[in-house]
């Protein structure tokens, strides 16, 4: 069996969907900060992120928890509270800016432009509200219907979402769906306002497998049907490989690789995006011990000096000057490839890969 | 459902039974002389005994049980000196020191303590939990201090001295006394205030820290950034959302609260002189009255399961995922 054919990237089922240039970007971040002042300083939890996404497409951020993938979403959202988060950078949604908008313009936003589905629908549905209830309440806020239209389109959604018997189940209490049936009624309840962004945070991730699988689907089914952007937060790279355009990778609130999932994937330029594969255990040929990344993320009070990812990175020696430890590197493309970008002073990183980590691939 | 509920009411009033074996024994079984009280200063050995066979004290301790369950089931006659006084069920014996059936008395005394401890709850539930609910919202800011400092004071203030300087200084209140609401609400609600907001006032400190804690909790769940993402109003995030599921909690503490205050309003009711329950029983244990005590302790009793009762079942309506079985 050649190296080719067991590699992780061969996990990419999506056909490569190059982005055209005249495509126009639906959602616009630029040079997002957030951060959070505390008692111990000041915790930036997102620092100068920037990334543009066009209808129809999806992009997927990876990172550690902690890396500042949902923090950066939530702003995208306009759910941070303004008392306790400092947001500033641009984050454009269909031409609007979001940063500095009133509570009055964001409630508008929320919900109807963009809407979110959540990590555990368990604890994010409120357990003592019908489904219905819910899903109405959505609609309600954004559209001045009649109860009875409201909730024609509640049962339309849960119908659309793959719910069975939409009009019994309805009146039903979360705890009386499944899980997946939970998931499924929150992606009805996030879709119900038709927005043209959809944010999922890891929304698989409290479910079993097979489920995940379904949800996967029905999300990128609805995505073509609502022909929206999706933001795909997440730490399953086999989940990105499946449903992403587009990646970006996040390692303590830096974008360090971003472009589209199967170059990223096929062929990292990042020692950390390197450190998450070489994570991920092989399920074929001999068992082998996984190389997890040495180290934990680092402290967002306390941020390295120069690269944030150098304390941990085995590469760092190849770089002439101490340059890792001293200088910030940016996100810019280090290929002819002007698609994809990392954030790395490698001079060649394509070639350290081929000869360092490939081979130790599973 | 039903069936649950049978099975608690039968449970209930294994409870009750038992509470008032157990006060029979430690009441009517003590070292006293309720006759002699009955009979006065000036008795005399024919009528003592006349008294004693009269009201059964000359039978032993069991029958005197049974004879006092009895009447509270089909009512009982008293045999007095040739006459007979039928006592109708439930029966629960004559007042020694008043003359009167102590199911007359109670009857008389529960709506009192019953309107005491409504009105004062009414007061206690909308002050505490609106300031607990607004301190929540405003955590940690100079607003959020205040009102958790000041219900520090008041907490730490005992009652019975809240009570006492409400009377005393509170003189602008409309005199304190009791009215029946059916004779005249508002008589009935003007002589009640001082009382009510005695009530109020010290329990709204505790119940604005109860509610302050459970909507701290419940608004930091992820279902009120669920709401907060669907593009609803603040206040309806807060309110609807938040408010609702911190209030299971509050309701629970409320439940048992309501019981005792049911049962022991006794300084509010001696303080401003209405004729309550707790008022009943503090002046018949003054005179050694037995079946009045008993009679109180009954009551309690009952209060105490029922409200266990209602508060199980009011929670199957809060929490649709409570389903008793």
């Amino acid at each position: 069996m050649s190296e080719q054919t067991v590699r992780a990237p061969q996990t990419v089922t999506r056909k490569d969907r190059p982005r055209s240039e005249n495509e126009e970007a639906y959602l616009e971040v630029q040079d997002l900060h957030v951060q959070f002042p505390t008692a111990d300083g000041m915790v930036k939890a997102v620092q100068g992120l920037s990334y543009s996404l066009p209808l129809r497409r999806t992009l997927a951020i990876v990172g550690e928890s902690g890396s500042g993938k949902s923090v950066s979403s939530m702003a995208v959202m306009g759910l941070h509270d303004t008392k306790t988060a400092l947001i500033t950078g641009s984050i454009k949604v269909g031409g609007t800016q979001i940063v500095g908008m009133s509570p009055q313009q964001l409630q508008k936003y929320r919900g109807a432009d963009a809407a979110m589905i959540f990590q555990d629908p368990q604890s994010s549905l409120h357990p003592y509200f019908t489904i219905g209830d819910q899903i109405m309440e959505s609609y309600r806020a954004h559209h001045n219907v009649s109860k009875s239209k409201a909730k024609a389109r509640a049962i339309d959604m849960l119908g659309r979402v793959g719910i069975p018997n939409p009009t019994r189940r309805i009146d039903n209490y979360p705890h009386e769906f499944s899980g997946g049936m939970r998931q499924r009624a929150m992606i009805a309840m996030a879709l119900v306002n038709d927005p043209k962004l959809l944010i999922a945070d890891e929304p698989t991730t409290a479910l079993d497998v097979t489920v995940q699988a379904q949800i996967l689907d029905l999300i990128s089914d609805l995505q073509r049907d609502f022909g929206s952007a999706v933001v795909f937060i997440t730490h399953d790279l086999g989940v990105v490989a499946e449903i992403a355009d587009d990646i970006l990778v996040m390692y303590a609130g830096n974008a360090i690789e971003h472009g589209p999932v199967n170059k990223i994937l096929g062929t990292p330029q990042h020692p950390y995006t390197w450190g998450l594969l070489e994570s991920i255990p092989a399920l074929s040929g001999e068992p082998q011990p996984l190389h997890p990344i040495p180290g934990t993320p680092p402290s967002l009070l306390a941020m390295p000096s120069g690269c944030a990812f150098h304390p941990r990175c085995e590469f760092r020696d190849r770089v002439p000057d101490d340059l890792c430890r001293t200088l910030k590197p940016d996100l810019v493309s280090r290929s002819a490839d002007p698609g994809r970008a990392s954030r790395c002073h490698l001079k060649d990183p394509d070639a350290v890969f081929q000869t360092d980590v490939l081979p130790r691939l599973p | 459902m039903l069936l649950y509920i049978l099975r608690r009411v039968v449970s209930a009033i294994s409870v009750v039974v038992i509470t008032l074996v157990a006060s029979f024994c430690l009441f009517f079984l003590a070292p006293s002389d309720p006759a002699g009280v009955i009979c006065g200063p000036k008795c005399t050995p024919e009528r003592l005994h006349d008294v004693e066979t009269s009201l059964g004290f000359d039978q032993p301790p069991a029958e005197q049980l049974w004879l006092y369950m009895k009447g509270i089931v089909v009512g009982r006659d008293y045999e007095s000196g040739g006459t007979v006084q039928h006592c109708s069920a439930p029966c629960l014996g004559y007042s020694y020191s008043l003359g009167q059936p102590v199911t007359k008395l109670l009857g008389q005394a529960l709506p009192v303590t019953v309107s005491i401890v409504l009105g004062g709850a009414v007061v206690y539930l909308f002050v505490g939990v609106l300031a607990g609910t607004i301190a929540a919202q405003v955590r940690g800011t100079p607003l959020d201090r205040m009102v958790v400092g000041s219900t520090m004071v008041v907490s730490s203030i005992p009652y019975f001295v809240v009570a006492v300087l409400v009377a005393l200084y509170a003189t602008f209140l409309p005199h304190s006394e009791y009215h029946p609401f059916l004779d005249n609400p508002l008589l009935w609600a003007t002589g009640l205030l001082a009382a009510w907001l005695t009530i109020g006032v010290t329990n709204a400190a505790s119940y604005s820290r109860y509610s302050r804690a459970s909507m701290i909790e419940s608004l930091g769940q992820d279902f009120v950034r669920t709401a907060r993402s669907k593009g609803i109003s603040e206040r309806r995030v807060v309110y609807r959302h938040g408010l609702r599921a911190a209030l299971t909690p509050v309701a629970t503490i409320f439940g048992i609260d309501l019981a005792f205050q049911l049962t022991g309003a006794i300084f509010t009711e001696s303080i401003f002189g209405l004729p309550g329950l707790g008022l009943l029983s503090l002046r018949a244990f003054a005179k050694y009255d037995l079946p009045v005590l008993m009679g109180g302790v009954l009551v309690g009793a009952i209060v105490l399961v029922t409200m266990n009762l209602v508060v199980d079942i009011v929670y199957t309506f809060l929490d649709p995922r409570v389903r008793l079985g």
